[in-house]
């Protein structure tokens, strides 16, 4: 098993023909996600081409894609302007799961795009997000197969390559992983680090879970706290931003501490006060995560 | 991005809300000229990106144009936080009856603008917020609804008991929501407001804070950047598109990822290092961006050691790994450069990187040890 996404998922991918949307598809169609259909409005009627030979269908809008080809995910390139647009267009086209990778969408934009989809029932990744991976099954948005491999890790974090990095070190040490999730650096996100821990604690298949967050609002104290209260699975935390001044946005528009709120301190103690434990460097999650194991 | 209270004050007007007249000055000699113009009493405030102004003696009363002078000679040129005041807003003293506070910001739990308005005006909200939050009355707003008059209302009685006054109150909030979407603000604070002995409900302070993702649609508000009192190097890094934070110490560090490079940074301090700045150069292999990283780095004369850690996912790190020979060829680099790079064709990279010379590592550890100890020896 793995989380939001598997063998079954069904993929549309809003903006195929960019530059970046075009590059991901076939990176995702090589690993084998099945990118079931194509959105570019105006290019409608024509094809996309894949890997071996491979071709996926474009349509000029999701409620079509969605008729046609029975897509059940969708996956965001779309820049910046327009990717709130496409977020409520895709919740409003039937599927079930949206993953925005792009970065720069404005807050207010996505407080709205928020309500809508929750409206809905339709779950959103991102923005500002990597994507995740369900290793040997599915592989949504722009994470690096290469680094993962099929194992009991489950991994949920805020960062891009800070993931790769934990993810790499465990697949070179023999730890493969359920599913590994980006959840967003921005600061209105749809799935946030409860969403992943609640799904890791109920598949069969995650016998523990890393949690990689940062600086900035007050989500891993929240998700810290949840750790008591729902989890039976060991968790493994890291926080990056310690030496982070406040005040000062580091790169991620969520990764700011306002006044004293949101240090690395602060969460370290949550994790620390809810029996996760703490990382000091991003090479000794492996060795926390072995001694959960034991 | 912030704006000064002066251009807070513009939109706030704009939006129908009750604001003293204010000008700006950049010299003691035109404070003078403007305190002349209002007569009577005058409030001179020092115009800089930085909370405190006051506890820093940069908000003087002057009792006429004489003392406003004076106390702009003396504001000019101050320094509040690290940044040089360069201009003052010359604004009519108000006679004050009450001081109230009103705010709205983008609440990341509630994901939607919320309203705190509180009695206690003129204060730190995050402390009032922290220590007594039963004196804040709090607002989410449905961004599907925008605020509705009952609910400006709502918050209006918690300020004040006089209906006039909550009639007034309740306008000021309704405006100060409409100000604060339509410059696609993440906070808009009226800090105090206040009421007059003559019944008026007025905003004699003003702060916002902009959504850097909104620069692009409102060229209007992009306008208002005022980039004076910001290093040069963070100037150059914004126009390079680079994410960009200096800090004290002496270690460079030039890291693909915003969570990497924060990672980064503490590994050097958990090495005995200190990082010099935060830098996240991206997904790009540009010659181009590394070179402007380079210079960037390099402008800091307290840089000892640079620092590249690079994870190739989607990015090829030999393709990084020759964007860092060919930008270290085009500029002359003083301290030593040592480079991480792992993920895809790491093998090639690290054999580009060795025949043109560098130190190169495929472990974080390793290479933020020895960029340390560089820095340290140097």
């Amino acid at each position: 098993m793995a989380i939001f996404i598997d063998n079954d998922t069904r993929l549309v991918v809003q903006g195929i023909t960019g530059r970046d949307g075009s590059f991901h598809t076939r990176q995702m169609m090589e690993y084998g996600t099945q990118v079931v259909a194509g959105v570019t409005p105006g290019k409608g009627g024509q094809s996309f081409e894949g890997p071996d030979g491979k071709t996926v269908p474009i349509f000029n809008a999701m409620d079509e894609a969605v008729a046609a080809t029975g897509a059940n995910t969708s996956v965001i390139y779309v820049p910046p302007a327009f990717a709130s647009g496409a977020i409520l267009e895709a919740a409003d086209s039937g599927i079930s799961f949206v993953v925005a990778i792009t970065e720069g969408v404005p807050v207010l934009d996505m407080a709205m795009a928020h309500a809508f989809a929750r409206d809905r029932g339709v779950r959103v990744l991102g923005p500002n997000c990597p994507g995740l991976i369900s290793p040997g099954k599915s592989k949504v948005g722009i994470l690096p197969a290469q680094i993962v491999s099929e194992g009991p890790i489950g991994v949920v974090s805020r960062s891009g390559t800070l993931t790769y990095e934990a993810v790499f070190q465990l697949t070179s040490n023999g730890l493969g992983q359920t599913t590994c999730v980006g959840i967003g650096g921005d600061p209105l996100i749809g799935t946030n680090f409860i969403d992943c821990l609640r799904a890791f604690e109920a598949d069969p298949d995650t016998a523990a879970v890393v949690m990689i967050g940062e600086i900035g609002g007050t989500d891993e104290q929240e998700a810290a706290q949840f750790v008591t209260d729902h989890m039976s699975k060991p968790v493994v935390g890291f926080i990056a931003g310690q030496t982070a001044p406040p005040g000062r946005r580091m790169g991620h528009a969520g990764a700011i501490i306002s006044g004293s709120a949101g240090t690395a301190e602060e969460k370290i103690k949550a994790f620390e006060d809810n029996g996760i434990t703490v990382a000091q460097r991003p090479a000794d999650i492996v060795g926390l995560i072995r001694a959960a194991l034991a | 991005m912030d704006i000064h209270e002066y251009q807070a004050k513009e939109r706030f007007r704009a939006a129908g809300i009750p604001v003293p007249p204010g000008e700006i000055a950049t010299t003691p000699d035109e404070a003078y000229a403007i305190a002349s113009k209002y007569g009577g009493m005058v409030v001179v405030k020092a115009q800089v990106h930085a909370g405190g102004r006051g506890k820093a003696g940069g908000v003087k009363l002057a009792k006429d144009a004489t003392e406003a002078r004076e106390h702009a000679g003396n504001i000019l040129g101050m320094e509040i936080k690290g940044l040089t005041v360069e201009k003052v807003l010359v604004t009519p003293a108000e006679d004050i009856q009450t001081e109230a506070y009103v705010g709205v910001l983008v609440d990341r739990n509630n994901q939607a603008a919320t309203f705190m308005v509180s009695a206690e005006g003129g204060v730190d909200i995050e402390a009032v917020a922290a220590e007594t939050p039963h004196l804040i009355r709090k607002l989410v707003v449905d961004p599907r609804y925008g605020i509705l008059p009952h609910q400006g209302l709502w918050l209006a009685n918690y300020l004040y008991d006089d209906p006039g006054l909550i009639k007034q109150a309740a306008k000021i909030i309704t405006q100060l929501y409409h100000a604060f979407i339509d410059a696609g603000a993440s906070m808009a604070e009226i800090n105090p407001l206040v009421t007059t002995p003559s019944g008026e409900v007025k905003a004699i302070d003003a702060k916002m804070s902009i959504d850097d993702s909104e620069l692009f649609r409102r060229p209007d508000v992009a306008a208002m950047r005022d980039s004076s009192g910001e290093p040069a190097s963070e100037i150059k890094a914004r126009e390079a598109n680079l994410s960009y934070v200096k800090l004290d110490g002496n270690v460079g560090c030039c890291v693909n990822g915003a969570g990497l490079a924060m990672a980064t940074m503490d590994l050097v301090k958990y090495y005995g290092g200190e990082p010099a700045n935060f830098l996240d150069i991206g997904g790009s292999s540009n010659p181009d961006k590394v070179v402007a990283a380079l210079e960037i780095i390099t402008s800091d004369p307290k840089v000892k050691s640079i620092l590249f850690n690079i994870f190739g996912g989607i990015t090829r790190c030999d393709d990084v790994a020759n964007g860092i020979v060919e930008a270290t060829k085009r500029i002359d680099i003083k301290p030593p450069i040592v480079i991480r790079l792992t993920g895809t064709n790491e093998e090639v990279a690290l054999e580009i990187l060795k025949n043109a010379g560098f130190d190169a590592y495929t472990s974080m550890d390793a290479v933020v040890e020895k960029a340390v100890a560089l820095a340290g020896a140097n």
